[in-house]
């Protein structure tokens, strides 16, 4: 096993210490601490990177579902706001409707009743001059009949009497 | 002759002295087969790196290849020891790269070209410094966040009053084990691997040398099972990479947050 054998000879141990130095150090200290940090320097950068850019988009899928919803928000108050005012609109024409019929409702209970005033005062008139017209006619037919004078007061007396019951 | 054609299978991991450079005392480095493996390992994989370094916020394939690798081993830090293991990322990622790097080039089909792949993990003198310098972190780490608090490492929590005198030896033998096992696991599994697919493809050299019908009969069965184990050994090299940097990990989770 000349791994083992060589050992024996002068120049073996010395070149192979005094080489992986040399070779290990160069790995070391230009490819281990010069080169190394800068890529991993890359990828921690690119790491965080990434990172960023995931949660800015988190950020801004928050602030679009906000928005959103404040739009959701703002259509219900003017969609609630628009009903309110059909219903307040519907509410008072109907309103309306119902003072100007109870207007016209109460014009035309005047003149009804104002028109049966003047038909019971028509009557009354009528009744009373019924009621003279056939005192005289009576106060005539007695006369006729008998001679006595009836007094024209206890003609309409009696007449009322028979009339009214 | 026949002693000529015969493989041997330890050869591939006799390091080639390529030329002298220095001494240091009474040594001597040199450059070796060993170091240019070792070399090129560390320039692919800077290249491999420059191609993640453009940085842009949308990664073109190569980017994204960089970023599963570096996001692998820091998933893996933050798993096992958390925050503070970030810190630790740099050195758990070098030595997973490097490791894994070194052993997929030995797998490498570089011999079609007459280069001769050479596997670094497979020597004990780079995997055990490897493991020596976690283990040396580990103790660093751990002594200076916790000083002398560090040994409650070898009381576990829950340890019964009269155990107390037999779990912190069996915690401490662990503990001391941890380089070694650490070391021989990954240059025994890259050792073997190299040896079986050595002795397999020696199977197939031997058989046409004995003639059509053995070479047929012997040569089938055996690439047939090269072209598996070439596979298995691909899985190795990247469990066996992926081991050495969880387990560096986890021993230095032990140092940093104490229990």
């Amino acid at each position: 096993m000349p791994q083992i054998s060589q050992f024996a000879e002068n120049w073996y141990a010395a070149s192979q210490i005094f080489w992986v130095l040399l070779t290990f150090g160069f790995v070391f200290f230009v490819i281990g601490r010069g080169m190394l940090p800068k890529i991993e320097a890359t990828v921690d950068a690119r790491d965080r990177k990434v990172a960023d850019d995931l949660a800015a988009a988190k950020a801004a899928h928050a602030a679009a579902d906000a928005l959103e919803e404040s739009y959701r928000q703002q259509s219900d108050a003017s969609r609630a706001a628009a009903q309110k005012a059909v219903t307040d609109a519907k509410d008072k024409a109907a309103k309306d409707a119902e003072k100007r019929l109870a207007k016209i409702d109460a014009e035309l209970a005047d003149k009804l009743s104002a028109a049966e005033a003047d038909v019971s005062a028509a009557r009354n008139s009528a009744m009373a001059e019924i009621e003279s017209v056939a005192a005289e006619a009576a106060g005539e037919l007695v006369a006729k009949l008998s001679g006595v004078k009836v007094a024209a007061a206890d003609a309409k007396a009696a007449v009322k009497a028979v009339l009214h019951g | 002759m026949a002693d000529q054609g015969k493989v041997d299978p330890m050869h591939q991991f006799e390091v080639q002295k390529m030329f002298d450079m220095f001494h240091v005392g009474n040594h001597e480095v040199a450059f070796t087969t060993s170091a240019m493996w070792m070399v090129i390992a560390g320039l692919l994989l800077w290249v491999f790196m420059i191609g993640g370094m453009k940085r842009q916020l949308v990664p073109g394939r190569w980017q994204v290849a960089v970023e599963g690798f570096t996001g692998f081993i820091s998933g893996m830090m933050n798993a096992n020891i958390g925050p503070e293991g970030r810190k630790f990322t740099p050195y758990v990622f070098s030595l997973f790269m490097f490791i894994l790097m070194l052993n997929v080039i030995g797998l490498m089909p570089f011999g079609l070209f007459g280069l001769h792949p050479f596997t670094v993990t497979s020597h004990f003198a780079i995997t055990g410094f490897l493991a020596i310098l976690s283990f040396s972190i580990v103790l660093i780490v751990g002594f200076w966040r916790h000083g002398l608090h560090f040994f409650s490492l070898f009381v576990p929590h829950g340890t019964p009053w009269w155990l107390l005198w037999l779990i912190p030896a069996i915690e401490l033998v662990s503990f001391l084990v941890r380089p070694f096992s650490l070391a021989l696991r990954l240059f025994v599994a890259m050792t073997a691997g190299h040896v079986l697919m050595k002795v397999f493809a020696s199977f197939i050299i031997d058989g046409i040398a004995a003639g059509p019908a053995v070479g047929l009969g012997v040569g089938i069965p055996s690439m047939a099972l090269m072209v598996g184990i070439s596979g298995l050994e691909l899985l190795v090299a990247g469990i066996q990479a992926y081991v050495f940097a969880l387990l560096t990990s986890l021993y230095l989770n032990d140092a940093i947050n104490l229990h």
